[in-house]
């Protein structure tokens, strides 16, 4: 995420919030972000955002996270420590599979965090957006559009928004 | 449950700004009112004695229990397998409701989250409260030790002690993740200093960036998507515990899917109970309507019938397999000692939840309330029972005997509930009890549907 001058386009409703979106994505310019509420479906795609690699991560995560804890299993009850109990086999692979499923989970849900805060930069308690007057309701009813491009200045985003009406245009950072 | 989804949960003419100040307002801005200082000062009684309990019990032993051979498990197991069942609902609606896109779980899941994760926390007390040597539980825990031992991966303890934990730091995390776009919007509407400080700092930052909201949406779903078969196991492992032994009357494959259904069904009556006073004591009837119990009695009501089903089951292969130990435990349980719990039990959890069938009941909240405090008890009966019939009924005639729960008994029993109530209590004056975020995304929906 780019850290200079950041443009804010606020708007009332997500349905004007997605086609500025659009259009700044068809404009060409870079660092586009948007600051909402609520989770909007297609927002991500109106950005031109990436998608995201999380779930592949837990998934790595989890897959590793069992097999360790199906390894410490077998290793502790057929080469470290055997007992033989009521004649069953030493790899009592059926109920190895208990601890192994719950590690995965573990696993997979911890990995899932961690890609997350790697990969918004949270926890960040500052950020120059949070300077921008009115932002506070961009957490609560209130729609921010956010371009954080050098070749792109208030007036050239207020002509590519014509028609849309944001409520305003502030520059903070 | 289709049409539940389709049809508008939420009044047309409501805004974002206006569900938000419905459930941030009386966090925030509302002084808590005497009802609810009562309410806190009555369960942080209770709390304190849940601590002379614990303490008294740490200092005394097990033997302060109606606790004897043969009936070596008493309450504390069937505290464990009420609580933890309790504490399933909420992230079986959160995740499951979520996955089946049942969009009207915004209004009921945060506090359905809170309520799995305060069950659950207590329910993790109860099996170290009942071990012999209490501060040797991390016994459980495979570590490099000096006595050159590893835990008997065989063993259901060891499951039960995986499964549990693995459970309780998931709900902490998914409770957590949900909360914290949250707890951004209360530090952008708090006026004093420490609580926008406080909830800056628990929200991480977070500031509702597009990227922020894809990876979160991402890292939430795929969270459910883990905790469905999470809360199967986890149960089914409780199951285990039972299911593992030689005893008649648990030694029965249908235990694990049983013990599921029977966590499904006692946790969603206590999310009822919740939702009816949170509804009330917040003032939140625009966001927890009647078409909320509705949907909620129905899973209620499914829940009820898979119980029945499971009893029948249980009648019929004993009768079916044709073998006397059974058959007499069979017997007993109809004709012995518990009986008359028995019949309560079925009463509780079989007929009365029928009632569910009328739509006009389902939508009576005075109904619905009155409904899932009769379920509660007759789960606990039916975990109690499980227990009593079984080990009551032991092999050895001469070693027979009924149990007769003690003070002691009570007392954890009713100052845990007291605790439930306590963190409760807390979780409404701390945190939105509704998971705003969800709620304005379900109504930006129906809005869209309404065009």
């Amino acid at each position: 995420m780019s850290e200079g001058r950041v443009l804010l386009a606020e708007f009332r409703d997500p349905e004007t919030l997605l086609d500025a979106a659009r259009r700044a994505r068809d404009a060409g310019w870079q660092g586009l972000d948007a600051h909402v509420p609520f989770a909007i479906e297609g927002l991500t795609e109106a950005l031109g955002l990436g998608p995201t690699r999380i779930r592949l991560a837990m998934l790595i995560g989890g897959v590793l996270s069992g097999a360790f804890v199906y390894w410490l299993q077998w290793y502790s009850a057929v080469l470290d420590y055997p007992v033989n109990s009521g004649g069953r086999p030493l790899n009592s692979w059926p109920v190895f599979l208990i601890p192994t499923f719950e590690a995965t989970v573990l696993g997979a849900t911890l990995t899932g965090i961690v890609a997350f805060l790697i990969s918004t930069g949270l926890p960040r308690l500052h950020h120059p957006a949070f300077a921008a007057q009115g932002f506070d309701r961009a957490s609560q009813d209130r729609f921010f559009l956010a371009v954080a491009d050098p070749e792109v200045d208030a007036v050239r985003l207020a002509a590519a928004l014509d028609g849309l009406g944001p409520l305003s245009i502030r520059e903070v950072g | 449950m289709s049409a539940t989804a389709d049809k508008p949960t939420l009044p047309p003419e409501a805004s974002y700004a206006g569900m938000i100040g419905r459930v941030a307002d009386p966090v925030l801005e509302r002084r808590p009112g005497r009802r609810w200082w009562i309410g806190f000062g009555a369960t942080l009684l209770l709390t304190l004695g849940f601590a002379v309990c614990l303490a008294w019990l740490f200092i005394e032993g097990v033997g302060i229990w109606g606790i004897n051979t043969p009936v070596v498990w008493g309450f504390a197991i069937a505290n464990f397998v009420w609580w933890l069942g309790i504490g399933h609902a909420g992230t079986l609606i959160s995740a499951l409701l979520l996955i089946t896109r049942q969009n009207w779980r915004a209004s009921i899941n945060r506090f359905a989250e809170a309520m799995t994760l305060f069950a659950a926390t207590i329910a993790g007390l109860f099996p170290i409260m009942h071990l012999g040597r209490p501060y040797r539980f991390y016994w459980l825990v495979p570590y490099p030790n000096t006595m050159e031992v590893w835990p008997q991966w065989r063993s259901a303890l060891v499951w039960d002690f995986a499964a549990i934990s693995t459970y309780i730091i998931f709900s902490i995390l998914f409770w957590y993740w949900g909360l914290i776009p949250d707890l951004a919007t209360m530090r952008d509407r708090a006026r004093g200093r420490i609580a926008r400080y406080a909830y800056g700092a628990f929200s991480l930052g977070w500031r509702g960036s597009a990227r922020h909201w894809q990876r979160h949406d991402a890292l939430y779903r795929a969270m459910a998507g883990l905790a469905v078969p999470l809360v199967v196991s986890v149960h089914s492992v409780v199951g285990m515990d039972f299911a593992a032994s030689l005893m008649p009357g648990w030694q029965e494959t249908i235990f694990p899917p049983y013990f599921v259904v029977g966590a499904m069904f006692s946790g969603f009556a206590m999310v009822v109970t919740l939702a009816v006073l949170v509804r009330r004591g917040l003032g939140l009837q625009a966001v927890i309507t009647e078409r909320h119990f509705d949907g909620m009695g129905k899973i209620v009501l499914a829940g009820s019938v898979a119980m029945g089903i499971s009893y029948l089951t249980e009648w019929f292969t004993t009768w079916y397999g044709g073998d006397r130990i059974e058959y007499e435990h069979l017997a007993y349980l109809f004709t012995g000692d518990y009986a008359p719990l028995y019949y309560v039990m079925l009463f509780c959890n079989v007929l009365v939840p029928q009632i569910l069938w009328l739509g006009r009941m389902r939508r009576n909240i005075a109904v619905a309330f009155v409904v899932s405090i009769v379920i509660n008890i007759g789960m606990w009966l039916e975990r109690i029972l499980i227990i009593w019939n079984t080990l009551s009924h032991t092999h050895l005639p001469s070693m027979r005997h009924v149990f007769y729960p003690t003070f002691w008994d009570w007392a954890t029993l009713g100052c845990s509930i007291g605790l439930f109530a306590f963190l409760f209590f807390c979780f409404v004056r701390l945190v939105p009890s509704v998971a705003m975020h969800d709620l304005n995304k379900r109504l930006h929906q129906e809005k869209e549907a309404r065009g």
